[in-house]
């Protein structure tokens, strides 16, 4: 299968094309990485707790954490859009629409497996980027749900054929 | 505001969604971080037979990227939690929720995990075994089926005025009401 075909918005085409990129650049990404975990701890996102609390209502702190970080991003791309700015290589940046795909149920991909991704962020009370950063900070059990989150892709994976998207 | 107090989110907020333009200034590419659990499966020494179609493709494109940011994030905690490290101390939850977690028998409100449940030591009990197994099952499914997780739909993806983000994002909160109001008072 032709990955470029396949829906995967987390990437831009402007990434699928881009050259591979130099040593310095990782170092950037990896310090870009740095300083997300940084915020993830310090702003406590990465607690169990927080996430309990969120999905009771009982605290603003995430609602208006996610919040504007969506401000931030929108006004960035609005911006980003407006100005017709490039990447570094001087690439310009394309942001992929998101497809409905074409199952009897609309959209099926999106609530369905948001509902699955819901059900696993209320239980474990960290989704990907907290898991890597608590990982890192030492609770190193959450190795193994890291693995059971590859094993869960690995079985999307299979499964994929099947399901509606 | 101290960097060893626990940060607002007016603060930790505009901070995270910058990461959004940087990434695609930097690499045209769009903040996610599940992606890189496809990437992580695809790497894997699996001969081609026996790989989903899904994970056929070549991961180092993205892969590399990806592997560095989260390399970065897992240092990023490191020092978060074991050089900064009080903001784990600090944690005020809601009195609503320290109410709410004692009646379901969470004794420990300390730290970023409860130690009843995320521990080695609670592997053995069946609640202990879910949470973080099943939980990181589902995340992983569920953030792939969805095309993206957190990072990727609720933050990238609604900035974009994505409507399937939007789905997705609700699709998240569905699930997550239903697993804290109806599935963890009868798990725990």
């Amino acid at each position: 299968m032709n990955p470029a075909s396949d829906l995967t918005p987390t990437r831009t085409s402007a990434s699928l094309s881009a050259p591979a990129p130099s040593g310095w650049a990782y170092v950037g990404y990896g310090l870009l990485g740095v300083y997300l975990g940084v915020v993830f701890t310090q702003s406590q996102v990465i607690s169990w707790f927080r996430i309990y609390e969120m999905f009771r209502f009982d605290s603003f702190h995430m609602y208006g954490l996610i919040g504007t970080a969506v401000g931030t991003a929108a006004l960035s791309i609005a911006l980003i859009k407006k100005l017709n700015l490039k990447t570094l290589h001087g690439e310009p940046i394309h942001l992929a629409p998101k497809a409905w795909g074409q199952a009897r149920l609309p959209g099926a991909r999106y609530w369905m497996g948001g509902i699955l991704f819901g059900l696993g962020w209320a239980l474990l009370g960290a989704c990907p980027g907290p898991i890597f950063a608590l990982v890192g900070g030492g609770i190193s059990v959450m190795v193994l749900a890291l693995a059971g989150a590859l094993v869960g892709t690995w079985t999307y994976a299979a499964l994929r054929p099947h399901l509606p998207h | 505001m101290s960097l060893l107090e626990p940060w607002p989110w007016y603060v930790a907020g505009p901070l995270i969604g910058l990461v959004v333009p940087l990434l695609l200034i930097v690499g045209g590419r769009l903040f996610g971080v599940s992606a890189t659990l496809r990437d992580a499966c695809a790497a894997l020494p699996v001969a081609d037979q026996h790989t989903p179609a899904f994970l056929r493709y070549d991961w180092r494109a993205s892969g590399r990227w990806n592997f560095a940011l989260v390399a970065g994030i897992g240092l990023g905690g490191f020092l978060g939690l074991q050089v900064l490290g009080s903001a784990e101390a600090t944690l005020a939850l809601a009195p609503d929720t320290q109410a709410s977690l004692r009646a379901l028998g969470l004794t420990d409100l300390s730290g970023f995990v409860p130690r009843e449940l995320v521990a080695w030591s609670a592997l053995t009990t069946g609640p202990g075994l879910i949470v973080v197994l099943g939980g990181g099952f589902l995340i992983g499914f569920g953030a792939r089926w969805a095309g993206g997780c957190t990072s990727g739909h609720a933050i990238s993806g609604l900035a974009d005025l994505q409507v399937p983000s939007l789905v997705a994002v609700l699709g998240f909160f569905v699930g997550g009401l239903f697993m804290t109001y109806i599935v963890l008072p009868v798990l725990l």
